[in-house]
């Protein structure tokens, strides 16, 4: 059998993993709805003054987007494991590694990307001035697919379990802390007008961290996962 | 090198044997060596200029928290091995780890509040150091959630290696998150090989009392490790060659 190259390989999975999800697109559409349905708790719960929220806006972007992260990270390995595909992509000859990491990608594509155009209709909700949307849009970019990533680790490891979701966050979001202080503090001082080079620096290379050695222990967890 | 000795460890009945002679040779001096840390900590050592009789604590504070590192990292190692050259019984220690790495992150983070409360004000802060220590807390508690939610022990040690291997980043942050950050936690002040900033009569309890618990924790493992083999190999026939239970301990034939 011969080896497809990488972007061959990467064709075709992102090809079936965006037609199948646009055959459901009800389903890329709830975490989003998630999404926006816990930043709306948060001026009920806390308080609805502008001036308020705009101080709190970068942790309650962030906490939100962690969570509907976490949510749709379940659907990532699942479907394919419940019905054979990953047994398969195990067996085929191809890396494991890159095959994930396409997967993974082809999530952001469908949760963190709508995710940071919602952005600023969630900004004008949370009183963002417009000063700060590009660090925010930045940010969000950037966070969102490293909780993409640490979240298929997390995904991997539970998706041979019956009711793996609660451990899955359990086990996902102690990783994804430091991430959440970075992307958080980034998107305060940017709202500040601050520099925002340190943070957001920091956050690209837990990314490419995240990148390069992430697939290979989901590629590790996976195998243990659907013996 | 020979590494005859590491193979042999690979083997059930012998690691299990080795375990137990070894048990009572750490388990003794160690007490005895935080007994008398303890004392010297208490009643020898001179009180602090700034801190006066509070700062005390830094003998139980200080080696709980590096064996809370030292214990991940060993771990993690223990998991790898365990990954890449197979080794079940590898896998037997990084479980019987967990468990005491939680007691003694719980241990450093209760006398750091303890502490805190009056040098501080506070009986927590959100600092780098505290807060990754607290995230270490959550890795071990996440680590045996998902070693208990396995029913096959072969697919929960792989499980948990991976988790260990990825969590083990958390180590050098939470060891470099004084120099890293602006943080309220003290800094580097204790070396083991150059000159400590501390003062050099309170460094030698700190660092007794920092091999007593290293001492401790390796005994406890000794049993740790004696309980996953009996768990592990409970249908092997070795296991009926054990002298029977006398005193309630069991010693191997």
């Amino acid at each position: 059998m011969s080896t497809l190259s990488p972007f061959k390989l990467a064709a075709v999975v992102l090809e079936r993993d965006l037609r199948l999800a646009l055959r459901r697109w009800d389903q890329v559409l709830q975490p989003l709805i998630f999404f926006a349905v816990v930043i709306a708790l948060f001026p009920l719960a806390i308080s609805p003054e502008l001036t308020e929220l705009r101080r709190m806006a970068p942790g309650i972007l962030w906490v939100a987007a962690m969570l509907a992260s976490l949510l749709a990270t379940d659907a990532l390995f699942r479907p394919d494991v419940e019905d054979g595909t990953m047994e398969q992509w195990v067996l085929a000859g191809q890396p494991l590694a890159w095959l994930l990491l396409i997967k993974t990608v082809g999530h952001w594509l469908l949760t963190g990307v709508p995710l940071v155009i919602m952005a600023p209709v969630i900004a004008v909700a949370l009183g963002v001035p417009t000063s700060g949307w590009l660090v925010m849009l930045i940010t969000l970019a950037l966070g969102t697919a490293v909780l993409s990533v640490l979240g298929a680790i997390g995904a991997a490891l539970t998706v041979g379990l019956r009711r793996g979701n609660m451990l899955m966050a359990l086990l996902v979001l102690p990783l994804e802390m430091p991430v959440l202080i970075f992307g958080a503090r980034a998107l305060d001082l940017g709202m500040q007008g601050e520099a925002v080079a340190g943070p957001i620096s920091l956050l690209a290379a837990i990314l490419l961290l995240g990148m390069s050695l992430g697939p290979f222990a989901m590629a590790a967890a996976i195998r243990i996962s659907i013996e | 090198m020979n590494w005859l000795w590491f193979h042999k460890l690979a083997s059930p009945p012998y690691a299990y044997a080795v375990a137990r002679r070894f048990r009572p040779w750490l388990l003794w001096p160690a007490l005895l060596l935080m007994g008398w840390a303890a004392y010297a900590g208490l009643f020898v050592v001179p009180p602090d200029y700034q801190q006066k009789d509070a700062y005390r604590i830094i003998f139980v504070h200080v080696p709980s928290a590096s064996m809370s590192l030292i214990i991940y990292s060993i771990m993690a190692v223990s998991s790898a091995i365990g990954l890449i050259w197979r080794m079940k019984l590898a896998h037997a220690v990084a479980a019987a780890c967990a468990q005491a790495g939680t007691v003694f992150t719980v241990l450093a983070l209760a006398t750091g509040s303890i502490w805190g409360r009056p040098m501080w004000g506070a009986w927590w802060a959100w600092d780098p150091r505290l807060t990754s220590e607290l995230i270490l807390l959550f890795l071990y508690l996440g680590y045996m959630a998902l070693r208990a939610s396995f029913d096959d022990i072969g697919r929960a040690d792989r499980a948990c290696a991976v988790l260990a291997i990825v969590g083990v980043v958390n180590v050098p942050i939470i060891h470099y998150s004084v120099v890293w950050w602006n943080s309220l936690h003290q800094g580097t002040t204790l070396s083991i090989f150059g000159k400590s900033a501390i003062d050099p009569s309170m460094v030698t309890p700190l660092l007794a009392m920092l091999l007593a618990f290293a001492l401790y924790f390796a005994a406890i493992l000794c049993d740790g490790v004696c309980a996953e083999i009996l768990r592990r190999e409970r249908n092997a026939q070795w296991l009926t060659k054990l002298e029977p239970i006398k005193q309630g301990s069991l010693k191997a034939a």
